[in-house]
């Protein structure tokens, strides 16, 4: 639509066209918000997505389970003496992503490590005990972790994270 | 008439897109410089609505396919969460629901009025063809679109209508086993059903392209039926026919947003929020709306086959409309004749709807055969004796003659039809309700709701109250499964906190497993968990109930529904009267009478109740003055019980209410003032052109 007027004289005819463009971009744009927010997580995915409570006691020394949360797989292990050492001696300035182990477990729950078992480089799945450092290995491109979770060789970027969890009690953990 | 494109871009890049593939120069042509009569009214607007609804639906439609599951044990259940779950997901699925109805509603309108004007005249046979097409395909896509929620309605929809071609002689059989893909309507139907409800769609817009090409081959037809022959004549699409159509869609979508957000249930049937039961035939099938005339020529005819002949016929009769009425004169607004008959044509078209959602028996039967052979009759006879018999009044030179002469009548006339449109359609809508509950049974009598209207919110204390007594009385026998705990802390709700869910929750035992030791167990409930259902399956309820099964209470208020009346229903269009269900729930709950009248006998182990249709219900008095007690000094009685428990189904069963009128009211505001600003500006561009 065009107006006869020039820019320096607006006219009640150019308020009524610039207030009924204006209303018709709102219009738009306030129809597009629902269209768009329907691809968010739905009300009984998010409550599906509530803390799990986990019960350590079946878990060996040396052993670990796997469990999920909000659709991640979580690794649960119990640590030997062994692990525990090495994960805790290591030169922090050797590390591409420098964690102390201390920052990774719980105080005075040393032999458990929970962490994502979301490889930090494309999303796949490490495997647990295998590798050269005593942790996970991710047969996709070949990342090594080590027994903290920490990433020593490989492609992927940083640690495997560390999912929000507290202890119950010395033998059940709340995830989430 | 478009003929070749002088469109030039300025813009070096759109000039060197131009040379190779000339879109630039079509837009332009169709859309922009493309000459229109100047003299079209509003019913021309309907084309541009046809555009805009289609478009809604495909889009309306890709979005809820993301969250359906095209199962026969999921379908239900997956239309239910989208409603209650997904983010919008309610407004989404009202627009399409509704979206079918404005459609066809819409679609109605436009095919009169080329009736009237006679636009499948010389030289648009071909449009008027490609546009009886568009309409059978839009009624195969809504059909199967009908039976994807796969309530009861939709599951003997689908089964009576694909019986329909059981009809054919020979190959009867074998065809509808083809289209069902097994023994009966079930799950590979609903799969393909899904599948090709898809797909239509598309074939439909790819179809409206060849219909718009069509248009613009022939030029639009107008009003006084005369063709554009100079410069006068005409003017250009954009932005003199844009804005008026712009204005047509935005009022267009006042009456859709009545529709979406004060009435989403108002055309549909309440039979539809039952799940599918193939062991059960609603007691009487209606079809949507929009189908009814054909429904009740399918029924008027005593015979099988000559009755879906019949059927079809009456839609295949539309596509040889040019040649079957070839009188020279194309407006009717010079047929004096034409003009009467067509009016009493469209009374035919409105009664035989009536006619098909009212049972098939007595005088509705006679009618419905008249009514077949007066609609066939204005197509077979009518027409073509009119244009040997009638002498037309002169028709105006040009379009722009028409235009000098119009008259101040118009007004009157356009008011007068709207009028007697909007009584049709309330008459159409209506009637589907109509055919409920003619079983017998008093009409409840109507409640005030604390939730009723465009302003109505839930009354927190009365859900709370109902809670309690679902709890303590109902849930004995009913489950409520498509409520989770969590739902008692969302907004709109009884107003509990999430402390207060979980911990009712807890109350709960739910049946999880199997454990890493592979067996079942039972744990506390979670906020995220459903409430149960007192019975681990049918069959068990079945016999702990004396062989009926309880329903699940989540959806009952919309499931249950019961005849309004004419002309009670074309006021409640009106009044946006949605609570039937909640008033039929309330009732019956009240209905209970210890001994059935005198003269009255009901069956061995029934009870009597004045609401329930029949009046003999397998369900004992449920509910006793005293029986549970509230906190908040609440009378203790059955009166107060029903409708407090009646308050919280009718939350149960859309919990997404009060958004819903909160959100109506803006969208209702908005539209009307962007109307209002649409008509001006509307007023200032055609100021130009005259
Ligand atoms: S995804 Fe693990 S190394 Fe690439």
């Amino acid at each position: 639509m065009t107006t006869a007027s020039s820019a320096d004289h607006p006219t009640r005819r150019d308020f009524l066209f610039v207030a009924t463009g204006a209303a018709a971009v709102v219009g738009a744009a306030a129809t597009v918000w629902p269209l768009v927010a329907q691809m968010n997580p739905d009300a009984a995915t998010i409550a599906a997505g509530a803390p799990i409570q986990v019960d350590l006691t079946p878990i060996a020394e040396g052993q670990d389970i796997k469990v999920f949360w909000r659709g991640k797989p979580i690794y649960i292990s119990h640590r030997t003496k062994k692990q525990i050492q090495e994960a805790q001696s290591v030169p922090l300035s050797s590390l591409p992503d420098p964690q102390p182990d201390s920052a990774r477990v719980k105080a005075g729950h040393d032999q458990w490590l929970v962490v994502i078992g979301i490889c930090t480089h494309l999303g796949c799945i490490p495997i647990a005990h295998e590798g050269n450092y005593d942790g996970f290995f991710c047969p996709c491109h070949g990342s090594q972790y080590d027994s903290s979770g920490r990433i020593r060789q490989g492609p992927a970027p940083a640690n495997l994270p560390v999912p929000p969890y507290a202890f119950l009690s010395d033998t059940k953990i709340q995830i989430g | 008439m478009s003929g070749p494109s002088d469109f030039q871009p300025s813009n070096p890049a759109l000039k060197w897109i131009e040379r190779r593939l000339p879109i630039f120069g079509l837009v332009h042509s169709s859309f922009v410089a493309y000459p229109t009569p100047r003299n079209l009214n509003y019913w021309w607007t309907f084309g541009a609505i046809l555009s805009m609804m289609l478009a809604l639906q495909i889009l309306t439609g890709v979005i809820l396919a993301m969250h359906y599951t095209p199962h026969a044990d999921l379908a239900f259940k997956s239309v239910e969460l989208i409603v209650r779950d997904v983010n919008y997901g309610w407004l989404l699925r009202n627009m399409h629901a509704c979206g079918a109805s404005m459609f066809f509603f819409a679609v109605y309108i436009h095919m009169f009025r080329g009736l009237y004007y006679g636009s499948y005249k010389e030289p648009r046979e071909v449009l008027w063809i490609l546009g009886v097409i568009i309409y059978l395909l839009m009624m195969a896509t809504g059909f199967m679109g009908y039976v994807l929620p796969w309530g009861q309605m939709s599951f003997w929809g689908a089964t009576v209508i694909t019986n329909l071609f059981s009809a054919v002689p020979y190959f009867g059989e074998s065809i509808v086993t083809l289209l069902w893909g097994g023994y009966s309507v079930g799950n590979p139907t609903l799969n393909r059903f899904f599948s090709l409800h898809y797909l239509l769609p598309f074939v439909i817009a790819g179809v409206v392209v060849l219909h718009i090409w069509a248009l613009h081959v022939a030029g639009q037809n107008n009003p006084a039926g005369v063709e554009a022959k100079t410069e006068k004549d005409t003017v250009p699409f954009t932005p003199y026919a844009t804005i008026k159509d712009a204005f047509g869609v935005s009022c267009f979508l006042i009456f859709f947003a009545w529709f979406i957000f004060y009435m989403p249930n108002y055309l549909g049937d309440a039979d539809n929020y039952i799940p599918a039961n193939p062991g059960v035939t609603p007691a009487h099938i209606v079809p949507e709306w929009y189908y009814l005339p054909f429904y009740a020529i399918l029924r008027s005819i005593p015979n099988k086959l000559a009755g879906v002949a019949c059927m079809f016929g009456a839609i295949i009769v539309l596509a040889f409309l040019p040649w079957l009425d070839n009188a020279r004169t194309r407006s009717s607004k010079y047929r004096p004749l034409a003009k009467q008959f067509f009016w009493i044509f469209v009374v035919v078209c409105i009664l035989l709807g009536y006619l098909g959602s009212q049972p098939p028996e007595g005088i509705y039967v006679i009618a419905g055969r008249i009514l077949t052979v007066c609609y066939f009759a204005y197509f077979l006879i009518v027409l073509p004796l009119l244009a040997r018999i009638e002498t037309p009044r002169p028709v105006p030179n040009s379009i722009a003659d028409d235009v000098l002469a119009k008259s101040k009548g118009r007004a009157a006339t356009a008011a007068s039809v709207m009028f007697a449109l909007a009584v049709a359609g309330g008459l159409f809508a209506g009637s589907t309700q109509n055919a409920k509950a003619e079983e017998g049974g008093d009409a409840p009598p109507a409640q005030s709701w604390s939730f009723s209207g465009p302003f109505g919110k839930y009354d927190r204390g009365s859900l709370q109250r109902g809670l309690k007594v679902y709890k303590e009385v109902c849930s004995a026998c009913h489950g409520l499964n498509y409520i989770a705990f969590r739902n008692l802390a969302d907004a709109g709700g009884p107003g509990y906190s999430e402390a207060q869910a979980a911990a009712l929750a807890a109350e709960y035992k739910i049946k999880d497993g199997p454990n890493d030791q592979g067996e079942m167990f039972e744990r506390p409930g979670r906020p995220a968990d459903y409430f149960p259902a007192p019975f681990p399956n049918e069959q068990a309820a079945r016999v702990a109930n004396g062989g009926a099964a309880p329903p699940d209470l989540s959806l009952i208020t919309k499931a249950r529904s019961y005849k309004r009346g004419f002309p009670q229903f074309v006021f409640d269009f009106f009044t946006q009267y949605q609570e039937q269900g909640p008033d039929y729930v309330d009732a019956v709950l009240q209905g209970f009478e210890d001994k059935a009248p005198a003269g009255v006998t009901i069956p061995e182990g029934s009870y009597y109740n004045k609401y329930f249709p029949g009046h003999a219900i397998k369900m004992p008095k449920p509910l006793s003055d005293g029986q549970v007690t509230f906190d908040d000094g609440s009378p203790a009685t059955v009166k107060q019980y029903a409708h407090d428990v009646t308050t919280f189904l009718m939350w149960a069963a859309e919990p997404r209410m009060e958004e819903r009128k909160r959100i109506g009211m803006q969208v209702f505001f908005f539209l009307v003032i962007f109307a209002i600003l649409m008509y001006f500006t509307k007023r200032k561009v055609w100021a130009n052109a005259h």
